[in-house]
């Protein structure tokens, strides 16, 4: 072999040469890297599965633009105990078929913790590939039965069925003094989950149900739902739909001439649906989890700061997968560890608090089953602007 | 019966803008023996092109003026010469399949550089009701059906009342007969395809705004005008404008008076039965070939 040519300070003479040289170099490049762990630490890796198309696409893109805002934002300030956050996304086109073998195929890369997905329907059939990857699952879906089976590496973002729809059903009752209601329900486990949750809880407070329809994921014409509605003579109209077919039906109802008070959840009444609907969004009440239009200065910033980057104003789905990521940076710290068994058992029964984590935006309580206690607000649309008509408190 | 009237309105307005996606149909299949199966699409990007353009602070009538332009070179003359002049040689099934494969290339290529999220889109009639026979129906809905019917009967005019209609009307039924008497049928063929660009442009500003801009929105649209097509007869024009009213009519009655939940299933029972007991359509006539 020749002698080395950097050492001589001679010339190279042959490729042969060349190529040694550059070896050695990178062998020392390397040893380098491997002497200095605490600088070059192993990136934290987080894998998103969300509907980034199809119906559910405004879900999908809010909650991955929310998750690339924090991931960045942590990863400017040094990461999490000094390593940066490297997230993934995959594409569930909206249907829980294609969700599952994204999440299959994202846990065999061993993620620290899996996001997503959004649709209660994809949580349902992904969240025991999750138990047996044993790979905590932080969610968007909001179905009630999602959180009572038991599964001890599935969270939530926001809250279930069974914690908002006893406050829908109540304010039907009590406040608009209703004594009929129809109800406009999607048929999914998102939308029968809650349809569920409100009949029964309406049924507690005897309001009659005059009429319950049932309409498809993705459908475009909502002309015979509405004349159904407007046969039925109720004293409110539940809408309880996904965003882009919530949009659709506050416009037929508003063609139609339906002027009784429309109440819903956040699908109905979030930023995107606003956006879409139009003129025939004003006066849609609903309640909450999240929403940009809180009055709590932590969500205002997060809101300017989204503005910002994205252009557009984020639903709550924007704020669930900013959220989502926050989880990760305030479980991982208090453990000091990145270790995936230990964050589901470090989480149950954890508080983060906004004071500690300014990040996680409002205090937050995860319960035992992955559930999670927090602030809610009630809400109208007036002039195309989310109005909080009351702050419902944290409950512990 | 106030409900009845509504349903029947609202149901002629969706069925009238079938209709009008299903005479595009028809008109290709009879000028050049095209089945374009990226019917629905050719609806669903109009509105993007005009969003696209009402981006760029123009007004609504200038961006919808520009919306047609474009579908007339895009939907139109590239349409035909780059995909149905090429691939009509090898004959008509490997047409079809192109124009599937379009319809996916078009939904991918709108969520790739729009995005796949809904867009608000705006109407160009206004939102209100009117009072007919003493019952508040939506302006949006009798605007939509006026709108329609007025198109197809300026399509009407065109084919039946003009020379240069008469002379695509001979290049439908024969075109080597056409030829020979010196009708230029090439010319007539591109003319087919401009009147379709046209059509698809209106419709989608009918439609638009009640089922919003979205990649996806023309695979409910083109599946409803092809089942319409059928229905009707697809030889014919105005078959094309008895399925397409039949069928809006028919889905929103069976969906108020049968149920919400098989809504879906309606159109097909109606396509079955035409199959079964009359091939040719309602109004179309029955066309032999030689294999």
């Amino acid at each position: 072999m020749s002698a080395n040519p950097l050492a001589k300070g001679g010339p190279i003479k042959t490729r042969e040469e060349k190529i040694v040289t550059i070896m050695r170099l990178s062998a020392m490049a390397v040893a380098i890297l491997l002497a200095s762990p605490a600088v070059f630490a192993e990136d934290i890796k987080l894998a998103n599965v969300a509907e980034l198309s199809g119906s559910g696409a405004t879900v999908g893109t809010n909650w991955k633009n929310g998750i690339d805002m924090a991931v960045d934002e942590i990863n400017a300030k040094g990461g999490v105990l000094s390593r940066k956050l490297v997230v993934t996304h995959a594409d569930s086109q909206s249907n829980p078929g294609v969700a599952r073998a994204q999440v299959q195929k994202a846990l065999d890369d061993e993620p620290y913790v899996l996001l997503g997905p959004g649709y209660s329907g994809s949580v349902k059939v992904t969240a025991s590939l999750a138990e047996q990857a044993e790979i905590p699952e932080i969610m968007g879906g909001e179905a009630a039965e999602l959180t009572k089976q038991g599964y001890k590496y599935l969270f939530r973002t926001s809250f279930g069925q069974q914690s908002t729809m006893p406050k829908v059903a109540k304010y039907i009752a009590d406040d608009l003094k209703a004594k009929s209601v129809a109800l406009m329900w999607v048929n999914n486990d998102f939308g029968k989950g809650g349809r569920d949750v409100i009949f029964a809880e309406l049924q507690k407070h005897t309001v009659k149900i005059v009429a319950d329809l049932s309409s498809e994921a993705g459908q475009a014409d909502f002309a015979a739902d509405v004349a159904k509605v407007k046969a039925a003579n109720p004293d409110v109209v539940f809408v309880y739909l996904n965003e882009e077919e919530s949009a659709r039906a506050l416009k037929e109802l508003k063609r139609q001439g339906v002027n009784v008070p429309l109440m819903g959840e956040t699908t109905l009444i979030g930023q995107k649906v606003i956006d879409l609907a139009g003129e025939a969004a004003n006066g849609a009440r609903g309640h909450v989890g999240l929403t940009t239009d809180a009055p709590i200065e932590s969500i205002k910033a997060f809101r300017e700061r989204f503005v910002k980057r994205y252009n557009y104003v984020p639903d709550h789905n924007g704020i669930k997968g900013y959220l989502s990521v926050y989880v990760v940076k305030a479980v991982t710290e208090k453990m000091g560890k990145v270790d995936s068994k230990e964050f589901a058992k470090t989480l149950h029964g954890m508080t983060i608090s906004a004071a500690s984590e300014p990040g996680i935006l409002m205090d937050v309580t995860y319960s035992d089953t992955g559930d999670i206690d927090r602030q809610g607000f009630l809400v109208e649309v007036v002039n195309g602007k989310q109005v909080i008509k009351q702050v419902l408190p944290k409950l512990n | 019966m106030s409900n009845f009237i509504n349903l029947l309105i609202a149901g002629l307005a969706t069925g009238a803008i079938y209709a009008i996606i299903a005479i595009g149909f028809t008109l290709l299949w009879q000028t050049s023996q095209t089945i374009n199966f990226a019917q629905g699409e050719f609806v669903m990007v109009p509105a993007f092109f005009i969003l696209a353009v009402l981006n760029l602070g123009v007004p609504f009538w200038l961006a919808i003026l520009a919306g047609f332009a474009i579908s007339a070179v895009v939907l139109g003359v590239l349409f035909k010469k780059m995909l149905v002049d090429p691939m009509l040689r090898h004959g008509v099934l490997p047409l079809a399949i192109a124009t599937m494969a379009l319809s996916i290339a078009m939904k991918e290529s709108v969520k790739e550089f729009y995005s796949a999220e809904a867009q608000p889109f705006p109407s160009i009639i206004p939102a209100g009701s009117i009072d007919i026979f003493g019952v508040a129906v939506s302006l949006q809905s009798v605007g939509v059906l006026v709108a329609a019917i007025a198109g197809v009967i300026v399509l009407n005019l065109l084919l039946n009342g003009t020379s240069l209609g008469h002379q695509m009307q001979a290049t439908a039924q024969n075109p080597s007969v056409a030829r020979i008497i010196g009708i230029p049928v090439e010319r007539m063929i591109m003319l087919t395809f401009l009147i379709n660009a046209a059509l698809v442009t209106f419709a989608a500003l009918l439609v638009t705004p009640i089922y919003l801009a979205k990649f996806s929105s023309g695979e409910v649209l083109g599946l409803s005008a092809f089942i319409a097509a059928i229905v009707g007869g697809f030889n014919q024009v105005r078959g094309a404008i008895v399925g397409g009213l039949l069928l809006g009519v028919v889905d929103n009655l069976a969906a108020a008076y049968v149920s919400t939940q098989y809504r879906g299933a309606f159109p097909l029972l109606l396509l079955i039965v035409i199959i079964l007991f009359r091939p040719e359509g309602l109004v179309g006539r029955t066309e032999e070939r030689k294999v």
